[in-house]
């Protein structure tokens, strides 16, 4: 089960849903599936129509620059970080 | 007894005032919306319902809903996008609820519908091979912030029948339910080149007389405009007014000649003239114009107010309401005679919607 860390600007979008899971996926694609399953519309907060990542989303997988089709592993550590801030 | 509600979307998210009929003391509740950046905030006065549009830089476009007038909220973006990854929807703005549906006007230029209360929503038209649509979707022709369709317009008997606004290219009214559409800004005036004179003009706000749905006003870019038959043609009444250029107008609810607007200067600055504080209304369809300023800040006040950042409410003697772009509330409980600032510290303001709710 990888390892999922998400931003604090998520988990008041949709009920339940916790800053850290584990989830049962082969890439950041399925991660991104499987909770699109649980909270219907949580892709949509993350990923653009194709999909594509949000411009202002990183993902980082083992604390490596990641994308959608980068490929997990049990042991796997997913950061979903909302990269940009301002005043 | 009647609550009166304002609907204020601001740069970090939306806030509710509560009053009741006298409209003297308000109660502010907020923010809502976790804090998102919302662009304009309506109630339906159908359902009960009220609904912000709103953009957050990084979780993208959505539109939140509260049945509850702010008790509890829900946002949903389930079919607001074009299914294209050449057309990207950066934002929703121009709210409208009507029989049952809901509008949304997006950028790039589209018009949503959702006729499950904001749950799920389609694409109506994109507008697509109107005068101005070759150009209006290439980011190279785009000036900052892109374009869009900021509003929507709907016939109050018609509900097939409504008017779009594109900026920088016009008004356009569909009588079929978005599947065909016309230019409607014959009469308007551009100080630019234009190469086709059905489009061309930069519409910031447009309005239909509750009392006489073949009335329209809109203030433009270059000037503030009337119709007597319903957009067909449109006649200048900028003359009275201290400048030409503004973004807010309302209407008022029983008299079909009194309109109000907020002139602002035109160029970088966009603030009210000389630091002075001013609504300016007509009570003749813009023959004349009186300067509404009791209660207004009268020196030092370089603020603006945005396309949906005035509205006026339904009573007997209406009442006024303007936000500024720099977190002021004001309102008038006279039609405009006098002014209260209600609140003075919210962040910067897009949008004021209100309701009367029983």
């Amino acid at each position: 089960m990888a390892e999922l860390h998400l931003p604090s600007t998520l988990a008041p979008l949709f009920v339940g849903l916790p800053r850290r899971l584990e989830v049962d996926a082969a890439t950041v694609a399925e991660a991104l599936d499987r909770l699109e399953e649980r909270w219907p519309g949580f892709r949509d907060r993350l990923c653009e129509p194709g999909p594509v990542l949000r411009r202002h989303i990183h993902v980082y997988v083992d604390r490596q620059r990641a994308g959608l089709d980068t490929t997990l592993d049990g042991r796997s550590r997913v950061d979903v970080i909302a990269a940009i801030s301002g005043g | 007894m009647s609550k009166t509600v304002l609907m204020v979307g601001t740069r970090k998210g939306c806030f509710l005032l509560e009053s009741d009929e006298a409209r003297r003391d308000w109660e502010l509740r907020g923010p809502f919306c976790e804090g998102w950046p919302v662009y304009h905030a309506i109630h339906d006065a159908v359902s009960g319902s009220i609904y912000a549009a709103a953009a957050s830089e990084w979780h993208g476009a959505s539109v939140w809903r509260s049945p509850d007038l702010g008790e509890t909220w829900q946002q949903s973006s389930e079919g607001l996008n074009y299914g294209d990854a050449e057309l990207k929807l950066s934002k929703v703005s121009g709210l409208t609820a009507v029989d049952g549906r809901l509008f949304a006007g997006a950028e790039m230029p589209g018009v949503f519908e959702s006729r499950d209360g904001g749950e799920t929503w389609s694409l109506l038209s994109t507008l697509a091979g109107q005068p101005g649509s070759e150009s209006w979707n290439d980011p190279a022709n785009q000036p900052p912030g892109h374009l869009g369709v900021p509003a929507i317009l709907p016939h109050p008997d018609d509900a097939s029948r409504y008017w779009a606004i594109v900026q920088g290219v016009g008004i356009f009214e569909t009588t079929d339910d978005g599947v065909s559409w016309t230019p409607r800004n014959r009469g308007l005036r551009a100080d630019w080149p234009i190469e086709n004179p059905e489009v061309g003009y930069c519409v910031h706000k447009l309005l239909m007389s509750p009392v006489d749905h073949e009335r329209l006003y809109q203030q433009n870019h270059v000037g503030m405009h009337r119709s007597d038959d319903s957009g067909q043609t449109w006649t200048e009444i900028t003359n009275g007014l201290p400048t030409e250029f503004g973004f807010a107008a309302g209407v008022h609810p029983h008299d079909r000649d009194t309109f109000y607007v907020i002139p602002l200067d035109p160029g970088h600055g966009r603030c009210m003239p000389e630091g002075r504080a001013a609504v300016w209304r007509t009570r003749d369809a813009g023959s004349s114009w009186e300067r509404l300023a009791d209660g207004l800040p009268q020196s030092n006040a370089h603020v603006g107010v945005l396309r949906e950042g005035m509205a006026v409410d339904s009573y007997d003697e209406p009442g006024v309401y303007f936000g500024t772009s720099t977190g002021q509330l004001f309102a008038s409980a006279d039609a405009g005679e006098s002014w209260t600032e209600i609140a003075s510290y919210l962040p910067a303001i897009a949008s004021v919607e209100v309701a009367v709710v029983d």
